[in-house]
């Protein structure tokens, strides 16, 4: 068998695979600046999100010492920790108050347990009167060179010295980079603090060799555990210390606990009490209201969506632009609109007021609001039996039910539940509109003749010819509507009250409120996980290939 | 559907009217809203709904105050100002990356197509609240982490023009991807190549053939873009800082704290924007049906 060989001498394989691995790479080299562009400027902010949901350094960067000596603690035992966890505790507490580091670990554990702020606080500022200016003392009586700022400098660079004062080395190393970093000082010029003097003492009274030799018996011991406890109780209460070592990994799956209104107990996990738990009602909440919203799209998209695939192209066209014209106004103009239009003095509630003050309204008004009442019951009902299947025992609150009572009041359309729904519906429908309208122009209308010639009734050619070819269209729609209306942020906001948020206020919240960014960071993925679970749907049924935009 | 015919009976006849009447309403539902901001807008009073004087078309019940005030308050040119800054940027630089991305997309053998699509995609898909929070952790950041290391930057992304340009450009871009590649679908590849043969370079090529032809789609995903950043709010929220405050950002805490009138006016002026931006998409795309033979619909 000879080889193929191209003009140039190469087998034609050869050269054949050298021209597809160019074309491959010139194809690389046009998307790679925006691959590029993409990979930094917004997938690299989603996983560095991704990341601060389990991320928890604080503890352990702002109290190394403490924690490295917390192992020993038995949590268990139901008595705080001894001397030597105290002791370490001094060390970073007082380096914290410098880098003012501490108030920051105390809101982050202030999350898992109320009160830690304040305790961190307090102890942040009782730690530099503490009583071992004794030590100092008598060190520096002890011998004058002790008392030397260079002196000091000295030793701590003497690899014999500090062999033989591990600890204090330690200690007078965070002394000195805090001065420079902190203080914005020379250390040799500066007498170390008084911790550095209770890390020396310490040190000698287990038997160290210190560089000039020190008799410190005769100094009475000062109990660093009781001069925190001399600042606050607390210090001494075991469930304190068991947060701190619970929360001193550096990652943790706190945060995401926190989303599904668990904690991290003593024994394992635990159910936040019932006063506490927000977040999965909200998840329920987001997903009940992003199905009405879905469902409120569907019922109204699908008669708009077969008209217009029905309708001469001429007239289509016509009316395609009420359907596009929402869909290029601005969110905000929509929001507002809809903030004028349901406000209790607004256009609807004055119409209606208005209609019910001519004398056809009088007429018609029991028959309008007896029908409407009907319906809310039903919806009410069906709540109810969603929510009962959800755990929810009763809970039909304010869902429907403030326009059912309203009868002739002005009714309340805004800052609650039904505002959401009325305002997300009119912003989404042309997202449901256009993919239906879409599927739906592709549907030969001869199919629904040939039914009907071959005897079907009206509703038996639509039920079992036309809507099962639409599905598809459907199921597009549902699922871009869904996903865009379950992150929604700004309509919620604007028009939903405490009753109408979904979960993306409370993220918005954790951020510019609380401050608890750990905590937003973990129902922001979990939120994530939900929509890229859709988006995979979205593409097996459509193919993201086939998104279109503006009919 | 078209139309009802002659031999059609009572109850065929009053499902089509009643069917009208249905899709009616469900066209004032959607359209309603936006038109009723506009005569509101003119209103002589700082009220949110008609007065008497409105509904008797007295002349003295209208006024143009409120656009008066949109014109003259530093705070809401500031914004409109921030707004004209910022979108035409984010738009160029997702215009120019994105066609490139789109054109190189469109050929025949291209590694991992899919998954660089679902990646470029993505900026529309995930909801912007999860996008904000994720680039107000990454931007205030002083550093990009690489798999190489840190590369330092001497200031942060956040309440920066640079940050908000940057976030809305990645918005942007998706809507850049999908129009072009649409238009891409329909694009004679022969053409380009009897470009070559005629002794043009890629660059000439496609300056001179195949950018006049794509033109219609770039142009409509660059309106995308440009809609999509001058209407942005939660990012710019999240990035941005007072210095960079636009137009929909002044109307949100407008809207969140009062209402004030001048926010009707507003509207209306981004509404008749909107219409601007319908009709110059809506004749590009009867164009390229024209251009592609299609009979203009």
């Amino acid at each position: 068998m000879t080889l193929v060989l191209a003009a140039d001498g190469r087998p034609l394989k050869a050269s054949l695979n050298r021209a597809l691995r160019r074309q491959k790479l010139r194809a690389l080299m046009l998307i790679a600046p925006l691959l590029i562009f993409i990979m930094v400027s917004f997938v690299m902010p989603i996983a560095d999100m991704l990341f601060r949901s389990v991320e928890n350094e604080i503890v352990v960067e702002t109290l190394p010492r403490t924690v490295a000596t917390l192992d020993g603690w038995d949590s268990e035992s139901g008595q705080a920790p001894s001397e030597d966890v105290f002791a370490a505790l001094y060390f970073d507490l007082v380096l914290a108050t410098e880098y003012k580091t501490h108030t920051r670990l105390g809101s982050r554990l202030n999350y898992e347990m109320s009160g830690i702020s304040s305790l961190f606080r307090k102890s942040g500022r009782g730690v530099g009167r503490f009583t071992t200016d004794t030590y100092t003392d008598a060190i520096q009586a002890a011998d004058l060179a002790y008392s030397d700022p260079a002196q000091w400098a000295v030793w701590m660079a003497d690899d014999d010295v500090r062999a033989a004062l591990p600890m204090t080395a330690n200690i007078y190393d965070a002394w000195a980079t805090m001065i420079i970093v902190a203080e914005e000082d020379v250390p040799a010029e500066e007498v170390p603090w008084d911790f550095v003097y209770t890390s020396l003492f310490l040190e000698v009274m287990e038997g160290a060799e210190p560089p000039i030799a020190l008799d410190l018996s005769a100094v009475a011991p000062v109990s660093l555990r009781d001069q925190f406890a001399d600042v606050d109780e607390d210090w001494l209460d075991p469930v304190v210390w068991q947060i701190v070592k619970i929360y001193s990994p550096e990652y943790t799956n706190g945060y995401f606990l926190n989303s599904v209104d668990r904690l991290k107990g003593l024994d394992g996990i635990e159910v936040r009490p019932e006063n506490e738990q927000i977040y999965i009602t909200l998840f329920i909440r987001t997903m009940i209201m992003s199905g009405s919203i879905m469902g409120m799209c569907v019922l109204l998209g699908y008669p708009i969506a077969w008209l217009l695939a029905n309708l001469p192209a001429r007239k289509a066209n016509m009316l395609m632009i009420l359907v596009l014209l929402p869909f290029w106004t601005s969110l905000l103009v929509r929001t507002s609109a809809w903030k004028v239009l349901l406000q209790r003095q607004g256009v609807i509630n004055d119409t209606l007021v208005w209609y019910h003050s001519t004398w056809f309204g009088q007429l018609l008004d029991p028959v309008f609001m007896g029908l409407l009442n009907l319906c809310y019951a039903l919806v009410n009902a069906i709540t109810w039996v969603w929510n009962l299947i959800n755990g929810i025992w009763g809970g039909t609150d304010g869902l429907y039910l403030d326009w059912a009572v309203a009868g002739f009041e002005r009714l309340a359309l805004i800052n609650n539940q039904t505002g959401t729904i009325i305002a997300m519906t009119h912003i989404l429908l042309p997202f449901m509109i256009l993919p239906l309208f879409s599927v739906m122009k592709t549907i030969p209308i001869a199919y629904l003749r040939a039914a009907k010639s071959l005897g079907a009734t009206n509703w038996t050619a639509f039920w079992r010819v036309y809507f099962p070819q639409s599905v598809p269209g459907i199921g597009a729609g549902c699922i871009l509507v869904f996903i865009l209306s379950i992150g929604y942020y700004i309509t919620p906001e604007l028009v939903g009250g405490t009753k109408g948020v979904f979960i993306s206020n409370r993220i918005a919240f954790h951020i510019s409120s609380s401050l608890n960014w750990g905590l937003a960071a973990a129902l922001g993925t979990i939120l994530l996980v939900v929509v890229m679970g859709l988006y995979w749907m979205y593409d097996k049924i459509v193919g993201i290939d086939n998104v279109k935009l503006g009919g | 559907m078209s139309a009802l015919p002659s031999y059609a009976t009572r109850g065929q006849r009053f499902w089509y009217y009643s069917f009208r009447v249905i899709c009616g309403f469900i066209f004032f539902f959607l359209i309603a809203p936006i038109i009723v901001i506009i005569p509101l807008s003119f209103n002589a009073q700082n009220f949110f709904t008609f007065t008497p004087e409105m509904l008797a078309l007295d002349p003295a019940g209208f006024s143009t105050k409120h656009y008066q005030d949109f014109f003259t308050d530093s705070d809401w040119q500031l914004a409109l100002r921030n707004s004209l800054k910022i979108a035409p940027v984010a738009t160029f630089l997702s215009v120019s990356l994105g066609t490139l991305a789109a054109i190189g997309l469109s050929q025949s053998h291209v590694p991992f197509r899919r998954l660089i699509m679902a990646i470029l995609i993505s900026p529309m898909i995930v909801p912007l609240i999860i996008s904000a929070t994720g680039m107000f952790f990454f931007y205030s950041n002083p550093y990009i982490p690489t798999p190489f290391g840190r590369i330092d930057l001497p200031f942060t992304l956040t309440g920066t023009y640079l940050g908000v340009v940057l976030a809305h450009a990645a918005l942007g871009i998706p809507f850049v991807i999908i129009t072009v590649t649409a238009t891409l679908v329909g694009f004679d590849q022969s053409l380009t190549r009897a470009a070559a043969n005629m002794g043009a370079n890629p660059v000439t090529t496609f300056f001179k053939v195949q950018m006049p032809l794509i033109l219609p789609g770039v142009v409509s995903g660059g309106l995308f873009a440009f809609i999509t950043s001058f209407d942005e709010v939660v990012v710019v929220l999240f990035v941005g800082s007072a210095a960079q405050k636009t137009l929909p950002w002044q109307m949100f805490t407008g809207l969140r704290e009062q209402i004030s009138p001048t926010i009707l006016a507003v509207a209306t002026i981004l509404i008749a924007v909107s219409i601007v931006l319908l009709i110059v998409v809506e004749m590009l795309r009867r164009r390229s049906e024209r251009l592609r033979g299609l009979s203009p619909s």
